[in-house]
């Protein structure tokens, strides 16, 4: 038996470390991994415990972040508890794999310190990475701080490990400004956090010699839109109530709240961001700075990205008038995710609100809150006017010539 | 350890196991059932298996059938190997746990992949599984070309042989590079056990089959794999075939122990020209022509030596 630790009821933990405590806590039966700035003190903090007897389960370091989930797949389908982590290229390497662990229907967690995709080669932050994997049929938490990140683990196995929904969860936080910030965390005991995930139960486990299973078969156009429905069917009606009873019992085991969309001083509110990651965190101060020069400023972060929302989000936004979608990464080609997300999700609602979009943070640049007193300004100009008064797509903190789309 | 098996003859061996059903969509005459039929019979242990994306893959489990009654996994065409190392790992795991259904049972970790897959596409992730050292056994089933896809070729691809991307034509003989020395790759690994068998030696491949699960740590089988269709040759000439093979010494049969001891299992009694081997098939048609009939010759020359290369290693002993 892997040997038990005393936690303090704060620690000072960056986002990496309070993902690794997650993972000994659960006591994962397999971390299959490959290091990519800046996760890879998920997997070193990881080792650390194997070689200290924190652990007994398997620890395999792999030749690639390919092989890591080629491993974690192979690993699940034996039945067990099975994590991973990775950022950026690393997650890029992994994406066919997350694929076939989503359509195989098998549970794993992967830690995704989210960065940059190259070219050009960048190690900081920004959600192209997330973004990369929101159609693989995983479902995507995200954390805005260390405390997220360590809380968001628990939840992400229990999801994932429930027999209605067997589906993969990852769980997202930004790079360095979540995964390298020591922050106070509020901690679990070791047992508390086991309990809360509680003991893995297998099914359909390759290992039960007694009743062999066939993992990973050949369909065509004769099986595979049916399998396909059946995934997307799983994911879109079982998880949300999954996690929003999760989020619920997590409540009331430690007193922490979590939605899934998470709403500041939306009651009233004219104005609007929508973000994600640490982001969410700025936009709130700046919200309430905004409402003492008398503008109706809310903050929407979106805590569940993939099941998206729907419902939810039509809700909170429902009486603003004017909404700015912020997203951490280049669109290429189309306007950001978050801003599709969302002109889909308002579009056969009687919201009149006018939407418009802000790139923002590439590659680890700060999103400052005079940036987002610029975003609230030409939001309110928006709801005046009841319409789109400013560029559609916007840069925020770009040097050179102002860039924007139409 | 479990009990080795006792084999007696070949029909029993054949009916002695029914992991493998003779129900799949490979082509009538395709080896690589053959060799997957010796290598689930040559042993009564549970078994975790796993193919990549090949003709075996599309073949043998296609929804709601599957040809396999052992537990089996496919996940893409790289990485059979990682998916048998991740349940590997997860058997080790939930032993030490405690959590082993039937912890009393010692299942065999195999996973199969056609020559694309392991001289290729697959090779990084088989080369970390064997640095790495789970207990697994990686068996290729190598027909020397890309089958499933249509017959493109691989790095397995013989000289002289015309595949779809290396056609021979008027200016060109096919095929341009020698096969990849993939055994002495993987011996260059360190695996305890690595061996080179051919469906007809069925004795020889048992042999090797049941050294090869009594090894620990992971062991590399390379599997001559007649492959009817690309090859081209009838169906009933399988058989026929691998022997022009083995008796040819194109494929020799022999094993690397630790990296080092080489020992040549097959000695054939008479050993046949190069050329019979080649005319048997339609993919080498085309150099029993004037312009290329001298890579005939280079094709025996190479083959000589090469088995002066092995029999001097076996002398050698290292
Ligand atoms: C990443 C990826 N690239 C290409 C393919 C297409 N593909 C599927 S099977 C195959 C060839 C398989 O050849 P081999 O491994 O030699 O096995 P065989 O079919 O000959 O038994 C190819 C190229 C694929 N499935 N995945
Ligand atoms: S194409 Fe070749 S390898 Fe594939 S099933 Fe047919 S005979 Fe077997």
């Amino acid at each position: 038996m892997a040997d038990t630790m005393e936690l303090r009821d704060i620690e000072v933990w960056d986002g990496n470390m309070a993902a690794s405590q997650a993972l000994r806590q659960v006591q994962v039966d397999v971390v299959a991994a490959y290091p990519i700035t800046p996760s890879t003190p998920i997997v070193e903090n990881y080792a650390g415990f194997t070689a200290n007897g924190y652990v007994d389960g398997e620890f395999v370091m792999t030749e690639s972040e390919h092989g890591a989930m080629s491993c974690c797949i192979g690993a699940a389908a034996a039945g067990g508890r099975v994590a991973t982590a990775t950022s950026s290229q690393g997650f890029a390497l992994m994406v066919e794999t997350l694929y076939s662990a989503s359509g195989m229907r098998l549970p794993i967690v992967l830690n995704v310190v989210n960065r940059a995709i190259g070219a050009p080669l960048n190690v900081n932050g920004d959600h192209s990475d997330m973004y990369m994997g929101r159609d693989s049929g995983w479902i995507q938490l995200d954390s805005y701080c260390p405390q997220n990140a360590y809380d968001l683990n628990f939840i992400a196995f229990r999801v994932s490990e429930d027999h209605d929904v067997r589906l993969p969860a990852m769980v997202h936080q930004d790079g360095f400004m979540t995964s390298h910030t020591a922050q106070g965390v509020h901690t679990l005991t070791d047992e508390a956090a086991y309990n809360f995930v509680g003991q893995y139960k297998p099914m359909n486990d390759m290992l039960d010699l007694d009743h062999p299973v066939t993992h990973g078969v050949q369909t065509e156009e004769d099986w595979h839109f049916e399998h396909k429905a059946r995934q997307q069917h799983a994911l879109m009606t079982a998880v949300l109530p999954k996690i929003q009873a999760a989020f619920d019992d997590f409540e009331k085991l430690t007193g922490r709240k979590y939605n899934i969309v998470e709403a500041y001083d939306m009651e009233d509110a004219e104005v609007a961001v929508v973000c994600m990651g640490t982001s969410v965190e700025t936009a709130r101060e700046v919200a309430e700075e905004m409402r003492a020069q008398g503008i109706k400023a809310g903050v929407v972060g979106i805590r569940v990205f993939r099941p998206w929302p729907l419902e939810q989000l039509a809700a909170v936004l429902k009486d603003v008038k004017a909404i700015a979608a912020l997203d951490r990464s280049s669109p290429h080609g189309t306007v950001g995710a978050l801003f599709n997300e969302i002109s889909g999700t308002l579009f056969n609602t009687d919201t009149k609100a006018v939407l418009t979009n802000y790139i923002y943070g590439l590659g680890g640049r700060d999103l400052t809150k005079a940036h987002l007193v610029s975003i609230y300004t030409d939001l309110k100009a928006n709801a005046d006017a009841g319409k789109v008064t400013t560029p559609l797509q916007q840069y925020i903190g770009l040097r050179g010539p102002k860039l924007s789309f139409f | 350890m479990s009990e080795i098996k006792k084999i007696k003859n070949l029909k029993e061996f054949s009916t002695s196991a029914d992991r493998f059903e003779g129900a799949n969509l490979l082509c009538p005459g395709c080896a690589h059932s053959i060799i997957v039929r010796e290598v689930l019979n040559a042993t009564n242990d549970d078994l975790i298996l796993a193919a990549s994306t090949g003709c075996l893959e599309v073949c043998t489990a296609v929804y709601p059938y599957t040809s396999w009654d052992a537990s089996w996994i496919h996940i893409g065409f790289e990485n059979g190997s990682s998916a048998v190392a991740g349940a590997e790992a997860m058997y080790k795991a939930l032993k030490t746990k405690g959590r082993l259904k039937q912890p009393d049972r010692v299942p065999k970790f195999v996973a199969f992949g056609g020559d694309g897959a392991t001289y290729d596409i697959g090779f990084q992730w088989i080369s970390g599984c064997f640095e790495r050292g789970h207990n697994m056994m990686y068996v290729c089933l190598d027909n020397e070309v890309y089958a499933n896809t249509g017959g493109q070729r691989s790095s397995s691809t013989p000289i002289g042989a015309s595949a779809t991307t290396t056609p021979a034509g008027r200016v060109s003989y096919g095929e341009k590079k020698n096969k990849k020395d993939m055994m002495g790759i993987m011996a260059a690994h360190g695996a305890p056990y690595v061996a080179q068998v051919a469906p007809n030696k069925w004795k020889d491949m048992v042999a090797k089959i049941q050294k090869g699960f009594a090894a620990e740590g992971p062991v590399f089988i390379n599997a001559m794999s007649a492959c009817t269709t690309e090859w081209k040759f009838a169906p009933e000439d399988t058989i026929a075939i691998s022997d022009l093979a083995t008796d040819s010494l194109v494929f020799p049969l022999y094993e690397i122990i630790n990296g080092t001891e080489l020992n040549i299992t097959y000695r054939p009694k008479n050993i046949i020209p190069v050329r019979d081997y080649l005319g048997a098939q339609g993919r080498f048609k085309h150099l029993f022509t004037k312009q290329y009939e001298y890579l005939i010759d280079e094709w025996q020359t190479r083959v000589d030596k090469e088995w002066e290369r092995l029999q001097r290693r076996e002398e050698a002993r290292v």
